[in-house]
């Protein structure tokens, strides 16, 4: 069976059972948007320090709510040891990662779709003009966080204290992630909006990078 | 008709940190042999089972799959399979394997697509007919009772039609009614030439289908009735299941 | 031992004379004074840190591709070697930055970027210490430094690339260019010192963790024969044919 094909085995189960509770993405949401209040207690916003500091506090609370998120991944698969039962059925490791990448992806998508317009209306910014080119730095930053947030779900599962694990490892990492996130988030939100093409490159190159690196080293990921 | 596989430990060491599972372990079932494998807890039992499943690599020595003389015939297809034998290994392991949050029959039909098997549709329907859980098939596995979960396990296990079945205490769990379906289960099994491996701590029905028993103890052999033996010998000193 | 001993003896005294150089023997520099000297050892152990941290990468590899726990040994010895380097390259930043410039910290890109380095490498350390079984320990930690070791060059770029757009106050840039010769001199020869003592521990702390694996294998290996003396005693139901 080809990678693909397991990958999208492994993606509609991980659906399936996330939008059977939806427990997951909600708390993701919740928990994203107190981090977005708690950050307006800190400064006044006025429309020019929105703009300012806008971007930076959303990705940050993105990077929050998705380093919490991303635990039950790996973390999910060791009740009645279901990994067990993945990793012995022919299929490679890379489509079991894969497939969970896909879905940690959808989530934190759907998460963001639903944050964004929120976060807007909060700090009196307008999304008139900038969609789509907002969703495009919106996929590619998601894209570096799944690929690394699940990459350590399945690394800090065989941890102690892994809920506090994960964000230590994960956070310090995609500091690149989240500057160049930042940026083009800020460049699409300033009087003129721009797409930054320097750090749009950036982070399809760090995605790149880590999702090589994730293929190369899957099969240690996952073994016993 | 699965193909018969059987299947050889060569001086198999495992190792957790200082914790010794299995020391110098040296077994060649073949094909078509049914094994009891008895012992007290910690003996190494689940340990060699895991192994087997190809879930965990040896610290020392070899698991091998070898295919039986009869598959001579069609010796590249044989090869072929020993090449890749997921296929053809089912596990029923300590825990069930199942996914709490899915229903019965999406349950199997997740590792009936996984096995790129035929006809996905009927044959969950069969095997959830088989184990008496059709009622149930589209129950959360959340809700099911020790037993129902325990006959899904297996059921998971048996979908692909393996050839090589590895059972840890299987009987866990399993009434009076299960049993009897567990045991005839096994029954049909042996009679289309699987290899079994069967780990228990107590006397059952099935356990008469038993051809050889091979007993662990602090991760070695101690005793083996071997491929031309008598098991019963070894297997009369269990007491029986309640 | 006796040749461990000499180097250790010579490394020491190359240290000294280093020291000796960076307090004594450079000029003092024109603005900055005596707190200046302090820029020899800070540099040289930046140099030594990313020496100590591609170890640990090239370490990792070899690991996950041999499987031979050496390597693992030599990973978590070139990390936290590398740690240590970090620490006090971070330390001695602020110590000379504070009676320079006013400010113990500047978040310009190099100190910003070194800072998440240490934070990288710490996790590293940290994930080590929650993780109960040694092979998973060693794999996994192993996949861990290469995704830090890969992360670290796009740290860099990216608060290069930030800060180019967001000047700000440089402490450390700079000093390269245009230094007095005596100067280089006695650079060259701390960073060569640092280099030296920092290869040494490293070693030192490699062969640490080689014996500790080793004794591990020993207890290990007693316990699996006072097991065999008491195997008479094994409580296995059965009873044996013919006894």
């Amino acid at each position: 069976m080809t990678t693909a094909k397991a990958a999208s085995i492994i993606l509609a189960k991980e659906l399936r059972l996330e939008f059977r509770t939806r427990e997951l993405l909600t708390a993701t949401v919740i928990f994203a948007l107190v981090v977005v209040v708690l950050f307006s207690f800190a400064f006044d916003p006025t429309a020019a320090e929105s703009r300012r500091y806008g971007p930076g506090l959303l990705w940050i609370a993105f990077l929050f709510a998705g380093s919490l998120m991303l635990n039950p991944s790996f973390a999910r698969e060791q009740n009645n040891e279901t990994l067990d039962a993945l990793r012995m059925a022919p299929i490679s490791s890379f489509a079991i990662l894969l497939g969970k990448i896909l879905a940690n992806f959808i989530f934190m998508s759907l998460a963001e779709l639903a944050l964004v317009p929120v976060f807007a209306v909060l700090y009196n910014l307008s999304l008139a003009g900038i969609v789509w080119r907002l969703i495009l730095v919106l996929v590619l930053g998601t894209l570096g966080l799944t690929v690394t947030g699940t990459v350590f779900s399945a690394v800090s599962a065989h941890a102690r204290m892994r809920e506090l694990l994960l964000p230590l490892l994960l956070l310090p990492l995609l500091t690149p992630l989240l500057i160049a996130a930042v940026e083009s988030t800020a460049s699409l939100f300033a009087e003129q909006p721009a797409l930054d093409r320097t750090w749009l490159a950036f982070l399809a190159g760090f995605d790149i990078v880590f999702l090589t690196a994730s293929w190369l080293l899957c099969d240690h990921l996952l073994a016993e | 008709m699965p193909a018969s596989i059987g299947v050889s430990f060569h001086n198999v060491e495992k190792r957790f940190g200082s914790l010794a599972a299995l020391r110098g372990v040296s077994l060649e079932i073949r094909a078509g042999e049914f094994v009891a494998l008895l012992g007290p807890n910690g003996a190494g039992k689940t340990t060699l089972l895991r192994m087997a499943a190809l879930l965990m690599s040896p610290t020392r020595g070899a698991v091998q799959f070898t295919s039986s003389e009869a598959a001579v015939n069609d010796r590249v297809r044989a090869q072929a399979i020993v090449l890749r034998p997921e296929q053809l290994i089912g596990l029923v392991g300590h825990s069930t394997l199942l996914y709490d949050e899915l229903t019965a029959a999406e349950n199997l039909t997740l590792f009936a697509r996984l096995y790129a098997l035929d006809k996905i549709a009927d044959t969950v329907a069969t095997a959830l007919d088989d184990c008496g859980l059709a009622t149930r098939a589209g129950s959360l596995v959340r809700t099911f009772s020790r037993g129902m979960r325990q006959r899904l396990a297996i059921a998971r296990a048996l979908l692909h039609q393996p050839s090589v079945i590895l059972l840890d205490e299987p009987a866990a769990g399993l009434d009076r009614q299960g049993l009897a379906w567990f045991s005839a289960r096994l029954a049909r099994l042996k009679a289309d030439g699987c290899t079994v491996l069967m780990s228990i701590h107590a006397r059952n029905e099935s356990l008469d289908l038993a051809t050889r028993a091979v007993a662990l103890a602090g991760g070695r052999v101690e005793h083996d009735s071997g491929s031309a033996g008598d098991p019963r010998v070894l297997l009369a000193a269990l007491r029986r299941e309640q | 031992m006796k040749a461990r001993f000499t180097i250790t003896a010579l490394v020491a005294l190359l240290i000294y004379c280093a020291g000796y150089a960076a307090l004594f023997i450079a000029p003092d520099e024109a603005t900055m004074h005596a707190i200046q000297r302090i820029f020899y050892f800070h540099v040289a152990s930046w140099n030594a840190m990313f020496c100590a941290f591609f170890v640990a990468f090239y370490a990792s590899v070899a690991y996950l591709v041999t499987g031979k726990r050496k390597w693992d040994a030599l990973g978590v010895s070139g990390v936290e070697i590398g740690v240590i380097c970090c620490t006090i390259g971070l330390i001695t930043g602020p110590l000379w930055a504070r009676p320079v410039w006013g400010i113990w910290w500047t978040w310009d890109a190099k100190l910003t970027s070194t800072f998440i380095l240490w934070l990288l490498f710490i996790a590293y350390l940290l994930l080590r210490g929650l993780i109960g079984d040694p092979e998973k320990k060693a794999s996994l930690s192993a996949v861990f430094a290469i995704f830090a070791s890969l992360d670290i060059p796009l740290v860099y770029l990216a608060n290069r690339l930030w800060r180019t757009q967001h000047p700000q106050p440089v402490i450390a840039g700079g000093q390269g260019s245009g230094l007095d010769p005596t100067m280089s001199k006695v650079l060259l020869l701390c960073i060569f010192a640092i280099y030296c003592v920092t290869i040494l521990m490293l070693l030192d702390r490699y062969r640490l963790e080689l014996l500790r694996n080793e004794a591990a294998e020993l207890k290990f290996e007693i316990e699996s024969r006072g097991l065999d003396a008491s195997d008479s005693e094994a409580t296995l139901a059965p009873q044996k044919g013919g006894q």
